[in-house]
């Protein structure tokens, strides 16, 4: 075969990295090029240099190394018996292209991730190379993100840390049956093993830190993962608990979804058809609830309907209000700040807000207007000076009232 | 009132600033026109260019010289923190009237120093937003700054952008690309001033025009070949990128003009990818007699375009040992039968020897047609591909659920694979049984063509091994009799 060209490789690695949802750049420790010889900067929050007609950002060069694989995984692209076009890039490769985008500001960083190749090890020690070129050789000071491989040992791991500002390692699917029946090369053991170790080195730097100004930073943005949505059976009450499990054991901070997508080639064991993107939007709503709404991950699971999967047509924080509507009317001028973050159509930002406004004067519905995106949705669950929702609250059809319209078709 | 002794009653001032950005100067004549309670409609803030006001004492020409002088003891002038942090990024805005609206809020600040707090009055609200889409207008700054490489004279590298910002944010952002690219030498051009940064020191320049940046840089051949393939096309989604990247700013995105034929292909590229996975949803089989015809009309894989005939199993339906190979050789096919050609033969006398009947078992293949290249005038064997043989485990589940054998043997790792789904190491797996989901047991060994390919010591060796793995078979078989 002809010697591949470095973009034909880029082409074709850039393509199997997609299916990682991940692309955030935030949360990491600040640092910049200033009194450096490289270049780089990370400054808190993350930047989306550009966005695809996904509607994905694109913040990171998000790459393979490789995407020859000695696993058999159904659902991914890079399938030890897929016949996907490979490819390998060099780790010099692999700098040089994160280094010509950064220097014409294209990203933020990269975001590296393989195939196995021979052994987990390996791999890893090919992409901790990656990532030391970067910030020893070149002294680059953007965002790295490694995909860490749960094979392998725990020093080469350990190492990934060190370089990198996030380490993540998928977990690929919320139960232990899916798991063993479409990656069959993967156990969940091993993979929760490596995060929780991953955790307590995160926890020890974090404290030797505190003592010790010197002290190696490990993973300051933390460590996230990914769950593949649709693939396999199970409903949301599982995912959700899946997850908020995730978060309690390992202190991740995030647990991304990715809608199981059509792929080229795919395994004639999981059935192709289109992602499931609504219900992919609705679990990060209900992650959201669970992240900075209050909610337990029980609470999130009695929005539920009876199939155990959230509603599609409204977002969980109405399904939750629809089912407890004797927590409603809330009085904005009164009530606590959980309980305002129960109300359907406030944000964060509305409630903060809205406890700023209250101690200067008693609101109105007009200044609640004022103080949130859209009142029409609010309005059945709050009191104000001048309004009360009186009957709103308890119709019965509430729920067709504020659900989006569905719209009618025309004769095409 | 000190203070109104020097104001003349009915006096309009008019505040020409000297740079649109200028933060630092509009602070510094506010406090003095507060000190000396000038009240909000009586001043005008003028930014250059800007028209005069109509209504001021003083002409634009005249500037501001005659603003009242401050009073003897002037009182301090207080502002909040959030007031300061607010007004600094509003001040950027392009909208001419901000700098009064900050003056008209500083006034009242005096009087409710917390007034920044009620985020319901609709002043405050105001700046709030003006501060807003500055902010949003800096992010989308750092964001969409594209940077092409030009060698100077001196064989340096220089990195230079056009930008066309909505607001006067150029110099207050300067910073954030020094501390990013502080080692490098790069210019930012912009239609309301430029930056240039040589490594040590800022410098700033008059507006350019966008002739004045480069044209090009080869590294944007590959920035378009990553834009467009880390796009999924099964996830169009075109309002979520149009509200974080509107089509103001495509004109200076070098990727931008790949987006409308990346959306125009994306339905066709799904379709064609679920298409190609789609398998037509087919009752499986209940008789032998249907597999057989079935997986002779199959084209679910390129097997079966070879020209070869599908070979079915044979044995009876409820045998309790079902003996799975890889698939049917050139013997085969001709004859329609399996395991008849020189591996069928060992597999015969290795049966016998350890006492397993092959009339009472079925016997049959993970893959059914035979898969071959031409070599001459012969036809020589090729394995089956992982994804063939999950294709044909269609028809190998079809027969094992007529068939129900309580112990399936499997030959070789094609014939594992087709059973379990899932490629396993022959020599991990053998000698003890696999559990199988409707409580059948797997066994797995090698297939005998493995045995002919070796010679001497070797061969001797694996077929011991063989020999012994067919034992365990026979002995397990009669224990489940049993």
């Amino acid at each position: 075969m002809a010697q591949q060209t470095l973009r034909q490789k880029l082409e074709i690695l850039a393509d199997a990295a997609k299916y990682d949802a991940s692309c955030a750049s935030s949360g990491t420790a600040k640092k910049n090029s200033l009194g450096g010889k490289g270049v780089g900067s990370t400054e808190g929050m993350g930047i989306c240099h550009a966005y695809a007609p996904d509607g994905r950002c694109i913040s990171l060069l998000k790459i393979l190394l490789t995407n020859h694989c000695i696993f058999d995984c159904h659902y991914c692209i890079n399938r030890k018996s897929s016949n996907v076009p490979r490819a390998r890039f060099t780790p010099q490769e692999v700098v040089d292209l994160t280094l010509n985008f950064y220097r014409r500001n294209y990203i933020e960083g990269l975001f590296l991730s393989s195939g196995i190749v021979r052994s987990a090890n390996h791999t890893m020690e090919q992409l901790v190379e990656v990532a030391r070129i970067l910030r020893e050789e070149h002294d680059f000071r953007g965002y790295i993100h490694l995909k860490t491989i749960p094979e392998a040992d725990a020093e080469v791991i350990h190492q990934a840390g060190l370089y990198a500002d996030r380490v993540s390692i998928n977990v690929e699917l919320p139960t232990r049956a899916g798991l063993t029946r479409l990656a069959p090369d993967k156990d969940e053991s091993q993979i929760e093993g490596a995060m929780g170790r991953t955790k307590a080195r995160i926890i020890e730097a974090k404290d030797d830190r505190k003592r010790f100004r010197h002290a190696p930073r490990f993973a300051p943005a933390g460590q996230s993962t990914q769950m593949i949505v649709g693939a396999d059976g199970a409903n949301d009450t599982a995912i959700i608990g899946k997850a908020s499990r995730l978060y309690g054991s390992f202190g991740l901070r995030r647990v991304y979804y990715s809608a199981f997508s059509p792929i080229p080639d795919a395994s004639a064991v999981l059935p192709l058809k289109r992602p499931p993107l609504l219900r992919e939007h609705r679990l990060y709503q209900s992650d959201w609830l669970m992240r900075f709404y209050g909610f337990a991950p029980g609470e999130v699971a009695d929005a539920t309907e009876a199939d155990g999967n959230l509603p599609l047509d409204i977002d969980p924080k109405l399904a939750w209000a629809l089912k407890f509507r004797a927590s409603f009317p809330v009085d904005v001028n009164r009530a606590a700040k959980e309980q305002l973050l129960r109300v359907p159509g406030l944000g964060t930002t509305a409630v903060a807000r809205i406890i700023a406004a209250r101690r200067h004067r008693t609101l109105r519905l007009d200044d609640v207007a004022r103080l949130t995106a859209s009142i029409a949705k609010v309005r059945p669950f709050i009191c104000a000076l001048d309004w009360r929702p009186t009957l709103l609250t308890d119709r019965a059809d509430l729920r067709r009232l504020l659900a989006p319209k569905s719209e009618q078709l025309e004769l095409f | 009132m000190t203070a109104m002794q020097n104001v003349s009653l009915g006096a309009h001032y008019a505040v020409h600033l000297p740079a649109p950005d200028d933060f630092a100067f509009w602070r510094e004549r506010a406090r003095g026109l507060i000190q000396c309670d000038v009240p909000p409609d009586r001043v005008s803030w003028i930014e250059p260019g800007g028209t005069g006001d109509l209504f001021a004492t003083e002409g634009p020409s005249r500037g501001d010289k005659r603003l009242p002088p401050p009073p003897a003891d002037p009182r301090p002038v207080r502002a909040s923190q959030r007031f300061l942090t607010v007004a600094r990024s509003a001040a950027l805005h392009s909208d001419p009237a901000r700098f009064g609206l900050l003056y008209c809020l500083l006034w009242r600040l005096q009087r409710n120093p917390r007034i920044m707090e009620d985020k319901a009055d609709p002043e405050v609200r105001r700046v709030e937003e003006l501060a807003k889409s500055v902010r949003r207008d800096a992010h989308k700054m750092h964001a969409f700054v594209r940077f092409r490489e030009v060698t100077e004279e001196d064989g340096t590298p220089h990195f230079v952008a056009w930008f066309e910002p909505d607001h006067h944010i150029v110099r207050a952002e300067a910073t954030f690309f020094m501390r990013r690219f502080a080692n490098m030498r790069w210019s930012i051009l912009t239609p309301r001033g430029s930056v240039h940064w040589d490594g040590e020191t800022m410098r700033e320049g008059p507006p350019a025009r966008r002739e004045d940046a480069p044209g090009g840089d080869p590294v944007e051949v590959l920035w378009r070949s990553y834009y467009a393939s880390i796009f999924n096309p099964a996830r169009l989604k075109v309002g979520a990128m149009l509200s974080e990247m509107p089509k103001k700013y495509w004109k200076n995105l070098p990727e931008a003009d790949l987006i409308p034929q990346l959306i125009a292909g994306a339905q066709a590229r799904e379709a064609a990818m679920v298409r190609a996975g789609e398998r037509e949803e087919r009752v499986r089989p209940a008789t032998l007699a249907e597999v057989a015809k079935g997986a002779a009309n199959c084209r679910d894989c390129p097997i079966a375009d070879c020209g070869t005939r599908a070979v079915t199993g044979e044995g009876a339906q409820g045998a309790r040992l079902m003996i799975v190979g890889e698939q049917p050789g050139d013997q085969e096919d001709i004859a329609g039968r399996v395991f008849v050609g020189p591996a069928g033969q060992l597999l015969d006398q290795h049966l016998t020897r350890a006492g397993i009947d092959r009339r009472a078992a079925y016997v049959t293949n993970a893959v059914k047609h035979f898969k071959f290249t031409w070599k001459g005038k012969h036809r020589l064997h090729q394995s089956p591909g992982a994804k063939e043989i999950d294709t044909c485990r269609w028809w190998l589940e079809a027969e094992r659920a007529i068939v129900q054998p309580r112990i399936v043997l499997a030959l070789g790792a094609s014939a594992a694979r087709g059973m379990l789904g899932r490629t396993v190491s022959v020599s991990k797996a053998r000698g003890a049984p696999i559990m199988l989901d409707d409580g059948a047991e797997l066994w797995v060994t090698v297939h005998p063509s493995y045995l002919l390919r070796l010679d001497g010591e070797a061969q001797a060796q694996q077929a011991a091994l063989f020999a012994a793995d067919l034992d365990a078979v026979r002995e397990r078989l009669a224990e489940l009799a049993g």
